[in-house]
């Protein structure tokens, strides 16, 4: 008993960094933002309660309505291309070809390089007069858009240059896909399974758990998104078309001093994450088949 | 397992304490012996930044009691807000004009007055517009760094290869369209290749258009007033030009530009003729393209209110002692020292700006190497010269006029639509502004 009690005391002791950490850097401004959220507070000044005026003034803000209106197309967009993507390129990456190693390290490359460069790089590729994009479709006789000047292109042009961080994502499901047993391939080729099939019927199901994971944090992602639009238009411009929630939220919480706004925004998104994630989970009791389970 | 744990607490102790010590030491404020520290953050880098440390360490030469430790800060004014809620802010920020409303409503600087009054600094030493930028509700918040105002630049060779007399820039608006009609042209596929003038080339003044036609966006009390009929006016001259030219058309075109301090910039890469653009210009003209040819003059206005000419937007850097600093009384003597006219001059002459004060010496303008700096002097005297309401709403209020400007451009939206959703949006947000300072006074009486 003593041992455990001596090994509980510097399990503790070790947490405890974390522990203050978290305690004072988190959950303290977690609460306080709850707080916060119900009132008038500019930071320097004492915070005055307004009850929930910050939330009936939010209800009637076009602005917060557009920002979570371009916020939740993305996400719609982004997350199925998204999953699509990462889970395709990883079938193709788990096949048995030569150089497996190098495509591998090829398409997740684009993953690591820092966002604000690879942003400044899709800026030029998007380019309406100069960008490669445009070069490429008028070989094929197609004319193309201003990507980042027209506001009906420039979301979809966010959208595709999203995909291209899809290597953290292709990398956990490449891990799921080498745990998926070879016996179960075989007994299906036994049973005469096309590669098709055999993927509907044999990977999907087997990998389901590590698909749910990356679907609740890609839904998560892509309703948080900031550094990319921000890059782009620190406005959102053109006319707000990328204006997401998260650069209104920082807008009226450091641009404009209004931290008991912002907190009620960051509390609401908070609210749509959380419902969102707990949907998923739910609808995907189904779908998702646990080894044992 | 005992060992282990014997062993862990003393190691993870000694290791916070050294963390600590080692973050104590990184930050450590600056000891100089029998000096007093006044820590500086100001936005500036490169050759600005330069200019500004030669004013520092020519003070820090000057005497011996205080020194001034200098430090270049990215977002200064989130930070200088932030650390000054955190109470430790430094004891001069160098923040940006149109900050001065925000900063007093949020009580995170303090007022000058007494400093000033002692040192016989008044509203007379400066050319007015930059001291008024500084003072709010009566009373200055602020001193000013470097000012600037703006004018047209035009390329005297792309006038000269149009046909047009390269010494006679356009007065009115009328000519300035009529000069833009001729300097544009295109490409045999239908894209723009050379621009006489676009409203979104820089953009910086995308708020600011109704001030050209005489409009005004606050009453100066309780109104918002962007959806007048001169601000409107404006507005739909940005309209018919995007209409004339094609929005498409125009973007497709800005989107080749580099950025503004680029040999790609498109004024200085002879893209677009004429361009609105402050004082500062010359000195990148300077850097990056010394061989362009072209001059400066007074923006045009409106050809049935000639009461509108010599348009100038004034915009200042400022100099502030947050509230909880630790050295306000030697903070103002460094502000003290960069207000007078040796200190003024160096780091205008540094930044290659006009001084805000009232009058520069010979030695300044005979030694200025942009052509037009006494022209970016006279234009803020001038009673032609505005800037930005004084009100804490600012930002917002300026967020709101930009994306108006957006709707109007891309989506072609009725300017007076446009104007009026702006009106909509923000008389709310300054009865509310209103209704707070009255509280506060209240409270404070």
């Amino acid at each position: 008993m003593k041992t455990r009690a001596a090994e509980a005391r510097a399990g503790y002791i070790f947490a405890m960094p974390w522990i203050i950490g978290f305690s004072i850097f988190l959950a303290y401004p977690i609460f306080a933002s709850i707080y916060f959220s119900f009132t008038e507070y500019s930071v320097l000044k004492p915070a005055v309660w307004t009850g929930g005026e910050n939330y009936s003034t939010l209800v009637s803000d076009e602005v917060f309505w557009k920002t979570l209106w371009n916020t939740l197309f993305f996400a719609v967009f982004f997350v199925p291309v998204a999953t699509v993507v990462a889970l395709g390129l990883a079938l193709l990456l788990n096949t048995k070809v030569r150089f497996l190693a190098i495509y591998r390290t090829i398409f997740f490359v684009p993953s690591l390089v820092p966002v604000v460069s690879l942003v400044i790089l899709w800026i030029w590729l998007f380019n309406g007069e100069y960008g490669l994009i445009n070069t490429i479709l008028g070989w094929v006789g197609v004319e193309g858009p201003n990507w980042l000047g027209d506001p009906k292109w420039s979301k979809p042009a966010i959208i595709f240059m999203s995909t291209w961080g899809v290597g953290n994502a292709m990398i956990i499901y490449l891990a799921g896909l080498q745990e998926v047993p070879q016996s179960l391939y075989d007994a299906a080729d036994i049973d005469g399974a096309n590669a098709w099939k055999k993927t509907i019927n044999v990977t999907i199901p087997l990998i389901s758990p590590v698909i749910m994971f990356n679907v609740i944090m890609s839904i998560i992602g892509s309703l948080q998104i900031f550094t990319q639009p921000y890059i782009m238009s620190e406005t959102g411009s053109p006319a707000r078309s990328i204006y997401f929630y998260s650069m209104y939220l920082f807008d009226n919480a450091f641009k404009f001093h209004k931290m008991g706004y912002a907190s009620a925004m960051a509390w609401i998104m908070f609210i749509i994450i959380f419902g969102l994630t707990l949907l998923a989970i739910k609808a995907s009791n189904k779908y998702v088949h646990y080894e044992g389970g | 397992m005992k060992v282990t744990s014997n062993f862990a607490l003393p190691a993870l102790a000694a290791l916070v304490l050294g963390a600590l010590y080692m973050s104590e030491v990184v930050v450590r404020p600056k000891v100089i012996e029998d000096r007093v520290v006044v820590t500086y953050w100001e936005k500036w880098t490169s050759i600005e930044y330069d200019a500004i440390k030669a004013v520092v360490d020519e003070f820090n030469s000057s005497q011996d009691e205080i020194y001034v430790d200098l430090l270049s800060v990215s977002g200064i004014h989130n930070k200088t807000l932030m650390a000054t809620a955190a109470g430790v802010p430094p004891d001069v920020a160098g923040l940006f004009g149109p900050n001065v409303a925000q900063y007093v409503h949020d009580r995170a600087v303090i007022p000058l007055d007494g400093f000033c009054e002692e040192a016989g600094i008044e509203r007379d030493d400066y050319i007015h517009i930059y001291w008024d930028i500084c003072e709010f509700e009566g009373k200055v918040y602020a001193l000013p760094a470097t000012p600037a105002s703006t004018a047209l630049h035009w390329n005297r060779a792309m006038f000269a290869r149009a046909g047009l007399d390269p010494d006679r820039p356009p007065r009115t608006i009328k000519e300035l369209d009529a000069y833009t009609a001729v300097l544009t042209t295109f490409r045999e596929d239908g894209g723009i290749d050379e621009s006489g003038f676009m409203h979104k080339e820089p953009g910086w003044w995308n708020w600011g258009w109704g001030y050209v036609f005489g409009g005004e966006l606050w009453d100066g009390e309780s109104k918002i007033t962007c959806d007048s009929p001169e601000n409107v006016r404006a507005f739909e001259w940005v309209l018919a030009h995007a209409e004339k030219y094609g929005t498409t058309k125009l973007q497709n075109f800005q989107s080749g530009f580099g950025k503004f301090a680029s040999p790609q910039n498109a004024f200085m890469s002879e893209k677009v003729a004429m361009v609105l653009q402050g004082g500062w210009m010359g000195n990148f003209i300077e850097q990056f393209n010394p061989e362009l040819d072209w001059a400066a003059a007074a923006f045009p206005y409106p050809e049935d209110r000639p009461d509108l000419a010599g348009r100038t937007f004034a915009d200042l850097d400022i100099l502030v002692i947050p509230r909880g600093a630790k050295h306000p009384k030697e903070a103002f003597e460094f502000i003290k020292f960069v207000q007078s006219q040796e200190g003024m001059e160096l780091l205008c002459m540094g930044q290659k700006k006009h001084s805000p004060l009232a009058e520069s010496s010979e030695k300044f303008y005979s030694e200025h190497p942009n052509p037009y700096i006494r022209l970016f002097t006279e234009m803020p005297k001038s009673d032609s010269v505005v800037s930005p309401p004084k009100i804490a709403i600012w930002p917002e209020y300026a967020a709101e006029l930009v994306n108006a400007f957006d709707e109007i451009f891309v989506n072609k939206v009725e300017p007076k639509v446009a104007l009026g959703t702006v009106k909509r949006r923000m008389q709310p947000a300054l009865d509310r502004y209103l209704r707070q300072k009255k509280l506060r006074e209240e409270a404070e009486r």
